[in-house]
């Protein structure tokens, strides 16, 4: 490196950091300021006493959390559907994306799939029909609502293919000579080189189901089997009326709302996102390199 | 020796036969692999979009597609007839575009800034913090910065605090839809880096030895060397994101609106949400669906066709 650096090289580096340091704050500051309302007491929060730092720490709204069975419901019908939509979407992603990863001349139907998916990614018949479907499948209130229609996630079955696509051909090459068929060249040689986007796959398809309010919204009128960032979204449903009220009005209802314990149920959803966050980190630059394959 | 010759010929002759049955023998194992798939998709993908002929019927649910009656194109008329969807349609590009303007721009600036620092650690800290809010669900989000914007949250009490005036944000027509290009843009900006800084590792490091040897200032370098590496992978991300012109993002907007702000904030997503499923206007609601729906995949051919042609991009 350059050791004699001028004085304004030096600001410069200073400035970099800085500025950089204050957005990386900025980044974190909505999530630490809800940890810190999450620990403090409701009058010192109802008060705008609490930024960074807890006023009057106590852990109250966990002890709560802890006691809560809607929240606890709801967080096992998160589970049930990470796991359970997990494992369909990634079934189905690996069985898909090898077949689309052929050439015309080893399958040649191969292009016909590939126009209907991508033209399935790229046109919805709307929200409307899409409801209907699911309506009379009997589906509504079932937990299969918030699996099945989500069951191929296409821009994934694209990642895979196209990451399959970039296996040289000499690996499978000698496995074919030996008469292996498509299933044992999927298994023993594609899946064990493509760990990798696999894990990539499996984290995004996770956070997404994890994420995902809407459906539970729409699908889920019972409120026993909601998911939880449906059941977080409900409690915040009140924000609408809340809008409409003069700013007396607010500062009452500012009293008796239970922001401490709201705070502390939106940071506990997010604690199974921040366990897969140092993997979903570790993948991140591999998933996006996926994404953008060029020919 | 025709013995010998009869074999050799055999020995060519029944491979190439077999190797015939096994290329259609693998043909059906690859349908058959696809087939649930093409299942779920047939299901919950093509057959909505033929349910999205009732834009052109008077749904009513007893009688069912078949039965419904066929209006034409009157839901579409009435779409252009009613000054509320003009509303939404303008605000839907003007906060769709504002995303795609300050989302291309930020992680640009970003990256950069981030390639000029030579400190590993603070380098990997930085950015394992502005990863982070990309994989929060608006849910979560919109109750953290509903609290950070209410009339006596933080923002506010900041803006007290320096002389200003509280600001209602939530419930302003002129300050909602700043908010939600702000809010959108500092959730997203740090995921968007990654493929900045993932093109800026290509580049030959000998080109700034050389350019310093040349006597180029470190502003110099960037404005010749960094830049022209990321020109390429910007080019490529302003044109595909031409196809979001009409996604203004429903799950951020029906995390933070409420009828105060239907003015300014209310989406074509979220109008169709709430005609289609609450005031169960279904053909209407449908119509205007439909309508969306054809304008971006216009829209997505076109940003692919240029991405093509400019950046040799293909998506598959």
């Amino acid at each position: 490196m350059v050791k004699s650096q001028t004085i304004g090289a030096r600001l410069a580096n200073a400035l970099i950091l800085f500025t950089l340091a204050v957005i990386a704050f900025l980044s974190l500051a909505p999530m630490l300021n809800t940890i810190m309302i999450s620990i403090s007491s409701s009058t010192a929060v109802n008060a705008g006493q609490v930024y960074f730092f807890p006023v009057d720490l106590n852990f109250s709204s966990y002890v709560k959390i802890l006691n809560d069975t809607k929240f606890w419901q709801a967080f096992t019908v998160s589970v049930e559907r990470v796991v359970l939509g997990g494992a369909i979407n990634m079934l189905l992603t690996v069985l898909m994306a090898y077949p689309l990863s052929r050439n015309v001349s080893q399958f040649r139907s191969r292009n016909v799939y590939m126009w209907i998916i991508i033209f399935t990614m790229l046109f919805s018949g709307g929200i409307v029909p899409w409801y209907m479907v699911i309506s009379e499948l009997n589906l509504i209130n079932t937990i299969w609502a918030l699996v099945l229609p989500g069951a191929v996630p296409v821009f994934n079955v694209i990642l895979l293919m196209n990451f399959f696509r970039g296996i040289p051909k000499e690996l499978e090459e000698a496995a074919f000579i030996d008469g292996a068929g498509p299933l044992r060249i999927l298994r023993h040689i594609f899946l064990p080189v493509s760990l990798p986007s696999l894990a990539t796959i499996t984290l995004f398809v996770i956070v997404g189901h994890w994420n995902n309010f809407f459906d539970g919204i729409v699908l889920i009128n019972d409120s026993d089997k909601i998911p939880l960032q449906t059941y977080l979204q409900q409690l915040s449903l009140t924000r609408d009326q809340m809008q409409n009220m003069t700013v007396e009005q607010l500062q009452q209802y500012n009293k008796v709302s239970n922001t401490t314990l709201n705070s502390a149920k939106i940071l506990v959803s997010m604690i199974p996102i921040m366990l897969i966050y140092p993997f979903l980190q570790r993948y991140l630059i591999h998933g996006i390199v996926l994404g953008s394959v060029k020919e | 020796m025709a013995q010998t010759e009869a074999s050799v010929e055999r020995g060519t002759k029944v491979p190439a036969n077999s190797r015939k049955m096994r290329k259609r023998l693998d043909g059906l194992t690859y349908h058959l692999m696809l087939l649930p798939g093409m299942i779920a998709l047939f299901i919950f993908s093509i057959i909505p979009m033929f349910g999205a002929v009732m834009a052109f019927q008077r749904f009513i649910p007893a009688k069912g597609i078949f039965g419904s009656p066929w209006v034409g194109w009157s839901n579409f008329t009435y779409m252009f007839q009613l000054p509320d969807s003009k509303q939404i349609f303008i605000n839907t590009i003007v906060i769709a575009v504002g995303k795609i303007v300050l989302g291309l721009i930020v992680p640009i600036v970003f990256a950069l800034l981030l390639h000029e620092v030579r400190l590993k650690l603070f380098k990997s800290t930085v950015q394992t913090i502005v990863y982070l809010p990309h994989f929060m669900s608006w849910v979560v989000l919109g109750t953290m910065l509903t609290m950070i914007f209410s009339y006596d949250g933080m923002v506010n009490n900041l803006l007290e605090f320096l002389g200003l005036e509280r600001i209602m944000f939530l419930a302003s027509n002129t300050w909602f839809r700043p908010l939600l290009i702000f809010t959108d843009t500092w959730k997203e900006f740090g995921y968007g880096t990654i493929i900045y800084l993932a093109a800026l590792t290509s580049i030959n490091p000998s080109l700034y030895e050389s350019a310093a040897l040349d006597g180029a200032n470190r502003w110099k370098q960037m404005l010749h060397i960094t830049l022209p590496g990321i020109f390429p992978t910007i080019v490529l991300l302003g044109t595909l994101s031409l196809g979001n012109v009409l996604n203004a993002g429903f799950d951020q907007v029906f995390n933070l609106y409420n009828p105060l702000v239907y003015e300014t904030g209310d989406i074509i997503d979220t109008f169709v949400y709430r005609m289609g499923l609450i005031n169960m206007q279904y053909s209407f609601a449908t119509a205007i669906g439909l309508m969306k729906s054809v304008i971006s995949f216009v829209l997505i051919i076109i940003s692919y066709r240029l991405a093509a042609k400019y950046a040799g991009y293909r998506i598959f």
